[in-house]
């Protein structure tokens, strides 16, 4: 089982709620996918409203939520959103997205650090989205943040693990878990990143935008699934072709 | 200082017209072909060799909106403030030359139409004015936006340019976008449309998203007023208008709109025409040039247009306007800007939307989120 903080989870398929037809189809996804945990932008939320759409459908026992602070651009406003999200969803864990550029939507390492040791101070559970950067995810960790979750490729882009050999170290070197986050297109991506040895993946335009989202989510939670089977039971090692002859060699056997 | 005015001096309109109406169709094939594309492509995009591949270009747009945006429509609505203006435009029923009677809301009718706004379900709003720094300046905003912030998650102003250090007090207050349109980047037009009053400064207007961006703003929407001269040509400059801003300015959101001039009183007719055929060849040319912009679409367009643009490559709409002062209840006859043409109620517009399968969005902004630090 994957545990986070203190929390222990069986689905390794962390799911987002954007983008989605309406809020019945992303229920019906995210409850095909198996999830447990499910991140919601603070900004899509109507706090004074206790029947907001968004929330009256993520009202299932097995959905965690993890607030995320998409729209922050520094580490101030990253922190204000956190706070506002405890109050307002109640809860501590908190998806920290802190892009600056709202192009590419690229993370903020500097500020993402900075946001990432106040959080903690405050006592959040910091999950923090951050370029697939080894040395920043170990700071990170320093920082006290809950896991990392670096991205596979620029978010929404579909593209994929583009960063694979960054996501490899950051996997063999970390203590806490490690998430892939950001451009996962297709279950065969989520299952070559749970192949990897990630700790899970975090997936939203890839459902949301297909074109049967529902039986999307349920292909993810089976491509999870077996990724991180084959993960356990350890994939067969790479091998080249064998030589006949071994020409640089072979004198020695003479 | 950068500034948008050394990139546009390197352009001429004769080159770049004549650019684009030379376009083959094998510079549309080659530009429809490409994932990342040029000012170059998007000319050929524009042009007349592209009518033929609008089906083609629209699959294209419909992906990358979707890819991008998902399936949701993004909800506003316009409150007009004031209705006084000091320039005289040739196009606009706010000229004023146009001697009728003028309408400026106080805070108690801000209020009330503010709510009416939120009755309909809406969270984001757009203030319009007209051009009358005396009565409607910089502190007269600055008091609205106080007075509305409460209220909305989210405030764009459409008024005159403003100085920087304006722009700067006001995104204290709370203005989160400014929409600033050039209305045509022809400049021998351009004084034609606007022969007197501040706004006739065409080189002001140009650099005012310069000034904007300077003073840290969230999001600035760009946009020509279709009919005032060629279209192709001058979407053209909208978008190397946008591509300079995002290098430069690349904490910023854009959005882009392309209003066809609407009847209103005391108008002219417009030069050119572009056609529901076009306006989609446009929509479609501008979301392959660039992924991530806002595109939105007023209420100036027909209900067939909009029903079906929502698929296009359009991610906001508002739905339900009023073009003038105190519209919505305060003052019901007073001076509108333009007619609109798609007349039907927010709650209908939505449900279109979702007809189309896609969720309109209310609120994708929140106030917390407003301590811009430079």
């Amino acid at each position: 089982m994957l545990q986070i903080a203190e929390k222990a989870f069986t689905s390794r398929l962390f799911t987002g709620t954007g983008k989605f037809s309406s809020s019945l189809v992303m229920e019906a996804a995210l409850l095909a996918s198996g999830t447990e945990l499910v991140t919601v932008a603070l900004k899509r939320i109507d706090i004074g409203n206790s029947n907001d759409d968004i929330l009256h459908h993520l009202d299932h026992s097995q959905f965690n939520l993890l607030p995320n602070t998409s729209g922050a651009r520094t580490a101030r406003e990253a922190v204000l959103a956190a706070q506002l999200a405890l109050e307002a969803l109640e809860t501590n864990w908190l998806k920290l997205e802190i892009h600056p550029d709202p192009k590419y939507l690229m993370p903020d390492p500097v500020e993402t650090l900075k946001a990432t040791e106040e959080l903690v101070k405050l006592g959040f559970v910091v999950l923090p989205y951050v370029h697939a950067d080894p040395v920043l995810c170990k700071r990170l960790e320093e920082a006290g943040a809950a896991a990392v979750m670096p991205l596979g490729s620029p978010i929404g882009s579909s593209k994929g693990l583009r960063t694979k050999d960054f996501l490899e170290i950051i996997i063999e070197q970390s203590n806490i878990p490690v998430v892939v986050d950001a451009g996962i297109g297709g279950p065969s991506h989520a299952a070559e990143a749970m192949e990897l040895g990630a700790d899970a993946v975090l997936v939203n335009t890839a459902i949301a935008v297909s074109g049967n989202p529902v039986q999307m989510a349920e292909a993810f939670k089976l491509a999870v699934e077996a990724g991180r089977m084959a993960h356990e039971a350890t994939l067969a090692p790479l091998s080249p072709h064998a030589e006949a002859s071994s020409p640089l060699t072979a004198f020695l056997d003479h | 200082m950068t500034s948008f005015q050394n990139i546009f001096a390197a352009y001429s309109w004769h080159e770049v017209q004549t650019a684009i109406y030379q376009k083959s169709a094998r510079d549309v094939e080659l530009a429809i072909n490409k994932t990342k594309r040029s000012l170059e492509d998007l000319q050929a995009l524009l042009s007349p060799a592209a009518a033929s591949y609008l089906e083609q270009m629209a699959l294209i747009s419909h992906h990358l909106t979707q890819k991008r945006f998902g399936k949701t429509i993004q909800m506003y609505i316009p409150l007009y403030l004031s209705n006084e203006c000091r320039n005289i435009c040739t196009y606009c029923g706010f000229s004023f030359d146009n001697k009728i009677e003028r309408k400026t809301l106080n805070d108690e009718e801000i209020l009330q139409e503010a709510g009416a706004l939120k009755s309909m379900g809406y969270d984001h709003v757009l203030l319009v004015t007209g051009e009358e720094p005396m009565r409607v300046g910089v502190q007269y905003l600055k008091n609205a936006v106080a007075l509305l912030r409460p209220h909305f998650s989210h405030i764009a102003i459409e008024v005159q340019p403003l100085e920087q250090q304006d722009y700067e007090e006001l995104i204290a207050a709370g203005v989160n976008t400014v929409l600033v349109y050039q209305e045509t980047y022809r400049k021998e037009d351009y004084k034609i449309h606007h022969p007197k009053g501040k706004k006739s400064n065409f080189l002001y207007r140009l650099e005012t998203p310069d000034r904007l961006g300077r003073a840290g703003i969230h999001k600035i929407g760009l946009g020509v007023l279709i009919g005032l001269d060629d279209w192709r040509t001058d979407s053209f400059f909208a978008a190397l208008h946008l591509r300079y801003l995002e290098r430069t300015y690349w904490k910023t959101k854009y959005s882009l709109s392309f209003p066809r001039l609407r009847p209103c009183s005391g108008n002219v007719s417009p030069k050119v025409t572009i056609s529901d055929k076009e306006l989609v060849q446009l929509i479609c040319a501008y979301r392959m040039f660039d992924e991530e912009v806002e595109l939105s679409l007023s209420t100036r367009e027909s209900e067939t247009f909009r029903n079906n643009a929502i698929k296009l490559g359009i991610t906001s709409m508002s739905a339900g306007s009023k073009t003038n002062p105190g519209g919505y209840v305060v003052a019901p006859r007073s001076l509108e800007q333009f007619e609109i043409s798609d007349e039907r109620s927010p709650a209908e517009i939505a449900a279109i939307v979702q007809q189309q399968g896609y969720e309109p969005v209310w609120k994708d902004w929140d106030k917390s989120l407003m301590s811009f630090e430079k």
